[in-house]
């Protein structure tokens, strides 16, 4: 229809009504970046304030100089506090308490999810959804009854589970699995059934199918699985709380925060420097792990 | 699948088959066996104590006789309870409401900076969730001190007044809140950044091509698109802070005098403490409606997000 | 008016140039399509002239005026998405209003523009579905609704149909011819279909590695390309490219294409190859449609000869043959009923006043 001889318009004009595009962009980013600072400070604020005070001699801190720099820096908080038994022997009782319920954790799991993801039985849609209903029944909700349930233990049985630290490897699950379950299920069933059905083929028992196949395919679930699983029983309080006393039961959390106050006089040194210690663990796996970690944590909407 | 297989595992053995041996063979048992272990960890360990709870809370103080809801009424009638209601619920909402708005304006400039560099400040800005919280508390109990305040030293330096962090009611429980809303807003700004990345680009210049400005943008394409995962990280963290126990224990204790006592610290008290546990259980119980009601909800919009896809 | 020039407009991504400098002149209410292979720069131009990607260098006008500082919403364009890019919470109806709530026109005019829209589209029925609800072809003509109902100057169309099936496909090229017949606007269109360009366009833009190759109308296009990458991009099967010499043998030329293979060439064209005679690196185009089966009388300019087929396709309205002359594998169109076998010689004829003469070393056509 319109032939080349196209009318070329009137000499462009250049309207001064508007910035540049490009400008625009670049305050954004400014401003982003801004804000990200201001946010950034928010957050490590407080770790950053904990290695400070734990770099710091009792001395100094009485002094009242900057609270937020170290003038002459000492690692004798650390010192002491490694070399006390105690400390040291809370560390312990953590590092044992996570790992074996790490491993329970996984071990039924792993199991429960295989079966719920893969093969039916009856009430295995029950099941699974009362496997995530039980994940948002509180620990808060728990720990009385299940304090009553331990002495009434020690009534029947003469088998004492109040106040050893071996107990909370049997409380501990009822917070991890449920959770580490529901997210292993949605692993499996991302799986698609081609690959059971070429194992099959092969010649492979169920067994088989889940060591050889399911298990490996499913290495990143699995991971986050464990990191959540291990920071969930590196953190907890209020069961070591409620369930521990005696100075040689205690773990970490509740180690710090009850002895190291005696009475009226709070050596924060060493508080701040056994916190950090406390904190290492998480911080360590998350530093070499963050996208597991993370992926634990997008995974079922979860605990904030 | 799993029933071939198992029924493969069958034909390798040898021998007599027992009706024990078939019954160990049909895939729903070998199912049930695996899912056993779950199944009674959650019946012996979850469901019988929140039962248990109930039965408890019913008790009398020495748990000899069958009180009925005496303990309820006992608490209706005290000052604390209500005042424990009260905080419990400010804490929640107030603490809820600022973690989900940090959270999603930190995401939008995470989401701004080119991507390299968005995995540094990711890994930066989510510590407060990685430090266990009773720890983290411990810095911000030292930050909140009477005599040595870091806070308040820098206000002595520009001239403000000394606050009293922990001693003050109101201030108290400021703080509680304040050190809620710094340990669990990293979640939210992990959860909403991974929601921001899903909504796809050119809706976003449809939008700019039809007029948008940049708010009209985020109103009408992005809190449309992330209205579910808002949803479930609000209700997820209702549930998780209106029974949270650590912050308050560790920052106040509940204190000043019951300023800021949440029905977990306060059972804490009252049951472990004070060791009527009855009682204790009948406060730990209170946090149940609420809780029903948010499972209620996330449960329904799981199962809509489902079917919606 | 609303007419859209570009000039010298470049686009860079870090060091490299996906659109190297393009000076194209779109007049008003013209419906013009760029097209050409993947990464040859047309749907970043497209994006500069809406303003989804920064001009690099040059200037692009809207109307008159330079808007390489305006953002898009300000720009009065419209836009239709290879993805359709509806919003997935509204329905039908909000999805097409959604441009002029913002702009708080009154709910009668947006209720009166969408309905029309509707009509022209033949979807009144959908107008409170959801886009999941749809169909491909629905979804597409819901974003051609949205645009339509903003009035704009200009509309820009990204790969509209590249998602649909190949029959929605050819349907929906109708629909949008239709469409431009009804709403008169000025329309820049990219595709790398170079069927829907000849089908849809007014004006065909052809475009090779960030630069054009050749403006022209589709008939201008097929019958003189200016270069072989446009000779061999428009028509399908493409056009065929033969390697051949020039000679000169009593006073008339002659194509040579192997030992026993030469065509004369139509006389008008003597002056204008002569200067190529015994030039290395020639080409002879010749489209397969103007290689045919011989016919009982001769006609000037068309040459008889005779090749062995090797391959054979039935089309039902005529059948392909493929031969090789000269190394290159040579392509023509005869009747079905012509009696081509595979491996039987067949006698073709050659239409010689639609040849062309290429230079290999500059790509262009003499």
């Amino acid at each position: 229809m319109a032939n080349a001889a196209v009318a070329t318009a009137g000499a462009p004009t250049r309207p001064v009504r508007y910035g540049s595009i490009s400008q625009s962009r670049r305050w954004a980013l400014r401003w982003s970046y801004f804000f990200l600072v201001l946010f950034a400070i928010f957050f490590l604020m407080p770790p950053f304030y904990m290695l400070v005070t734990a770099l710091k001699s009792k001395e100094e801190i009485a002094a009242i100089t900057n609270p937020w720099w170290v003038y002459s820096p000492t690692l004798s908080n650390f010192i002491e506090l490694l070399t006390q038994n105690q400390y040291l022997i809370f560390f312990r009782n953590s590092a044992l308490v996570s790992i074996c319920v790490v491993v329970i954790t996984m071990m039924i799991s792993v199991i429960a999810a295989f079966s719920l993801a893969r093969m039916k039985f009856w009430g295995s849609a029950a099941l699974a959804t009362g496997v995530f209903l039980t994940y948002l029944i509180p620990d808060t909700l728990l720990f009385i009854p299940l304090f009553k349930m331990m002495t009434f233990v020690r009534e029947l049985t003469g088998v004492e589970l109040v106040n050893h630290w071996w107990t909370l490897i049997i409380i501990y699950p009822t917070l991890t699995v449920p959770f580490c379950t529901w997210i292993m299920i949605g692993y499996f069933a991302s799986i698609p059934k081609e690959l059971d059905e070429a194992a099959l083929i092969d010649g492979a028992t169920w067994i088989q199918t889940l060591t050889k196949i399911f298990i490996p395919v499913a290495l990143p679930g699995i991971i986050a699985a464990t990191i959540f699983c291990f920071t969930v029983s590196w953190a907890q309080f209020l069961y070591p709380l409620a369930f521990t006393t005696s100075t040689t039961e205690l773990v970490l959390p509740v180690g710090i925060v009850t002895t190291l106050i005696k009475g009226d006089v709070f050596n924060w040194g060493q508080i701040m420097a056994g916190a950090l210690l406390g904190a290492a663990p998480p911080l360590i796996i998350y530093a070499f792990l963050m996208d597991y970690y993370i992926a634990g944590l997008t995974a079922g909407a979860t605990k904030g | 699948m799993a029933d071939i297989a198992a029924r493969n595992s069958a034909v390798a053995g040898r021998g007599e088959r027992s009706s024990l041996h078939k019954l160990m063979q049909r895939k729903s048992t070998v199912a049930f066996l695996m899912a056993l272990p779950l199944i009674l960890l959650i019946t012996i360990l979850v469901a019988y104590p929140a039962g248990y709870a109930v039965w408890l809370s019913m008790l009398n103080k020495s748990m000899t006789k069958f009180v009925g809801f005496g303990n309820f009424q006992f608490l209706f009638k005290r000052d604390t309870f209500w005042e424990v209601v009260a905080q419990s619920c400010l804490f929640a909402l107030t603490a809820v409401l600022f973690k989900a708005m940090i959270g999603f304006v930190v995401a939008h400039f995470v989401n701004n900076i080119p991507t390299k560099g968005q995995r540094k400040w990711r890994g930066m800005l989510l510590v407060p969730w990685v430090i266990p919280a009773a720890m983290s508390t411990l810095s911000w109990l030292w930050l909140f001190d009477p005599s040595y305040s870091a806070f308040n030293w820098m206000f002595a330096h520009i001239g403000l007044p000394k606050i009293s962090w922990l001693g003050e009611a109101g201030w108290a429980r400021f703080s509680v809140i304040l050190v809620n809303v710094w340990a669990g807003a990293p979640f939210f700004l992990i959860m909403y950044l991974a929601a921001l990345k899903s909504v796809p680009d050119q809706l976003y210049e449809a939008a700019s091509i039809d007029g948008a400005t940049w708010w009209q943008r985020i109103w009408y394409v992005t809190l449309p698109m992330m209205r579910n995962i808002i949803a479930i990280t609000i209700l997820f963290s209702t549930i998780v802070t209106f029974a949270n126990f650590d912050i308050v224990r560790v920052l106040t204790a509940g204190g000043p005098l019951t300023a800021t006592h949440v029905f977990a610290t306060w059972a804490f008290k009252v049951g472990i403490e004070s060791g009527d546990i009855p009682l204790g259980a009948t406060v730990s119980l209170f946090m149940v409606p609420i809780l029903a009601v948010a499972a209620t909800f996330i449960l329904r919009d799981i199962s809509k997000r489902g079917s919606e896809v | 008016m609303a007419q859209v020039s570009l000039r010298k407009v470049i686009k860079k991504y870090d060091e490299v140039l996906a659109v190297r400098g393009v000076d194209l002149d779109i007049a008003d209410k013209e419906f013009i399509v760029l097209v050409g292979p993947s990464g040859c720069g047309k749907s970043t131009t497209l994006r500069m002239i809406a303003g989804l990607e920064e001009i690099s260098g040059g200037d692009i006008a809207i109307g008159g005026d330079v808007v390489n500082d305006v953002p898009p919403k300000d720009r009065d364009i419209a836009m239709v998405f290879q993805n359709y890019a509806l919003y997935p919470h509204m329905n039908v109806y909000e999805n097409m209003s959604f441009g002029l709530k913002l702009k708080k026109t009154p709910r009668q005019v947006i209720d009166q523009r969408v309905k029309q829209a509707a009509q022209i589209l033949d979807i009144t029925e959908l107008l409170d579905r959801k886009p999941k609800q749809l169909s491909g072809g629905q979804r597409q003509r819901v974003a051609m609704g949205r645009a339509i109902v903003r009035d704009p100057k200009v509309f820009l169309f990204d790969e509209p149909l590249s998602n649909l099936d190949a029959k929605l496909r050819v349907q929906m090229r109708t629909e949008i011819k239709k469409v431009h017949q009804k709403v008169r606007t000025t329309t820049v269109y990219v595709t790398h279909d170079q069927v829907e360009a000849m089908t849809l366009a007014d004006r065909v833009v052809v475009m090779n590695a960030g630069l054009i190759e050749q403006v022209g109308t589709p008939n201008d296009l097929y019958h003189s390309p200016a270069t072989k990458f446009v000779a061999g991009f428009i028509g399908s099967p493409a056009m065929n490219f033969i390697p051949c010499q020039l000679e000169q043998a009593a006073g008339a030329l002659r194509v040579r294409l192997n030992d026993k293979l030469a065509f004369p060439v139509p006389e008008g064209r003597t002056s204008r190859y002569s200067a190529y005679v015994g030039k290395p690196s020639l080409v002879l185009g010749l489209r397969p449609e103007h290689i045919a089966e011989t016919r009982p009388h001769t006609e000037p300019n068309q040459h008889d000869f005779e090749q062995v087929i090797e391959v054979v396709e039935p089309m039902g309205m005529e059948t392909l043959v493929y031969f090789t002359i000269g190394g290159a594998e040579v392509c023509g169109r005869v009747n079905p009923n012509a009696g081509a076998t595979a491996n039987g010689a067949m006698k073709l004829r050659a239409d010689l006043s639609n040849m062309h003469l290429i230079d290999d070393t500059t790509g262009k056509v003499i």
